[in-house]
């Protein structure tokens, strides 16, 4: 930081209030920032334990629904084909929430059925236990990836929030805050001086006018001294005497 | 994202091999929309990894779509494209194959957390 790093202000007494009011304000500023970026740090770290719970819990159901698929093809036969063709409507659809950490909005997905299952009559034949069992373990699944999914929009959203967040603290304890204290301490070494300015100015005018009222004094003292007496009388005494009515 | 929280019902979308697809699809996710254009893709041994790439930029701009889900070994090959895919909307899953058991620590997301926090807490 560089002399050069102060505002560009004319040192007075108002702009030393204000900047003294400038530095209130940025120190409040950088405590709430602060208390935000931690807010949302302890709901990043929940976050982020809650994820990697969710992705191991996410394997072993993939695995058991994948297990499944295979149970349900060795009992109904090949029946990839026909289920890709037939696709129409999606059966589970997503809403989302906003939820609000600090100021904040986190999206949270929820899954909801709409609509009929269009595979309503697949494995009529044979198979149709394998095929319920199948349906169900995969819409379990994808009910945790939904959940894990608003996990992970979570996370990332927090992450970039947290980012900002940090920066703008950093910003206001190493760039701004200082910048502030310079200029008041420029402010204050200018009033300063200033001061001591007048001060001296002051002493001089009364130097000054201490002599001449000694010279005028000595003069006075020296017509007295010769005889002229110049006591000047009041002008306005005029010796009459007071009136009563 | 203010736009995504009005309005109807978001889909998923699922780009995997035929077996993962055929799963979700009995789950009830797939759908053809009008024109013709269904929110998921197989992907075989044939299919290059150009088309991939182009499916899922599709799928991202698609405002319909929420969720991405994605095998992994999928998602290796196109990597660069998921990493640049910042927008916490639609957010990448990325889900084991039957053949590729799943492996955390190619997981993006994992990834960018493990960089903040020390290895152990993931474990």
């Amino acid at each position: 930081m560089s002399g050069k790093d102060r505002l560009p202000i004319f040192p007075s007494r108002g702009a030393q209030m204000l900047m003294k009011s400038r530095l209130q304000g940025a120190q409040k500023g950088h405590g709430l920032l602060k208390k935000k970026a931690d807010a949302l740090q302890m709901r990043f770290r929940m976050i982020l334990g809650k994820i990697i719970e969710t992705k191991t819990l996410m394997g072993e159901v993939m695995k058991e629904a994948a297990f499944s698929l295979a149970e349900a093809k060795f009992a109904t036969g090949d029946f990839n084909q026909v289920v890709l063709q037939n696709v129409t409507k999606a059966q589970i659809k997503i809403r989302s929430k906003k939820d609000n950490v600090a100021g904040v909005n986190l999206p949270v997905f929820e899954s909801y059925q709409d609509g009929t299952d269009t595979y309503e009559l697949a494995g009529l034949a044979r198979g149709g236990q394998q095929l319920a069992k199948l349906k169900k373990n995969y819409q379990s699944s994808v009910k945790l990836l939904v959940e894990l999914a608003s996990l992970q929009t979570s996370f990332v959203t927090l992450d970039e929030v947290i980012k900002i967040t940090n920066r703008r603290v950093n910003a206001i304890e190493h760039v701004i805050i200082p910048r502030i204290e310079k200029t008041l301490a420029y402010i204050i070494s200018e009033l300063d001086e200033l001061e001591r300015e007048e001060f001296y100015r002051l002493k001089k005018i009364q130097d000054k006018k201490k002599q001449a009222k000694a010279k005028v004094e000595a003069a006075r003292l020296e017509m007295i001294a010769s005889g002229k007496a110049v006591d000047a009388a009041n002008m306005l005494d005029e010796g009459d005497e007071d009136l009563l009515f | 994202m203010a736009l995504h929280s009005a309005g109807k019902g978001k889909l998923l979308a699922v780009i995997g091999d035929e077996d993962t697809c055929v799963g979700f699809l009995l789950g009830g996710v797939g759908e053809i929309n009008k024109n013709r254009q269904s929110n998921f893709m197989v992907v075989d041994k044939n299919t290059a990894v150009s088309e991939i790439e182009d499916t899922f930029k599709r799928f991202i701009k698609r405002d319909d779509i929420d969720i991405i889900l994605i095998n992994q070994n999928i998602a290796e090959m196109i990597r660069h494209v998921i990493d640049s895919h910042t927008q916490p909307i639609p957010s990448v899953l990325e889900i084991p194959s039957k053949d590729h058991p799943y492996d955390a620590s190619k997981d993006s997301i994992l990834r960018r957390a493990r960089g903040m926090f020390n290895p152990e807490d993931i474990h």
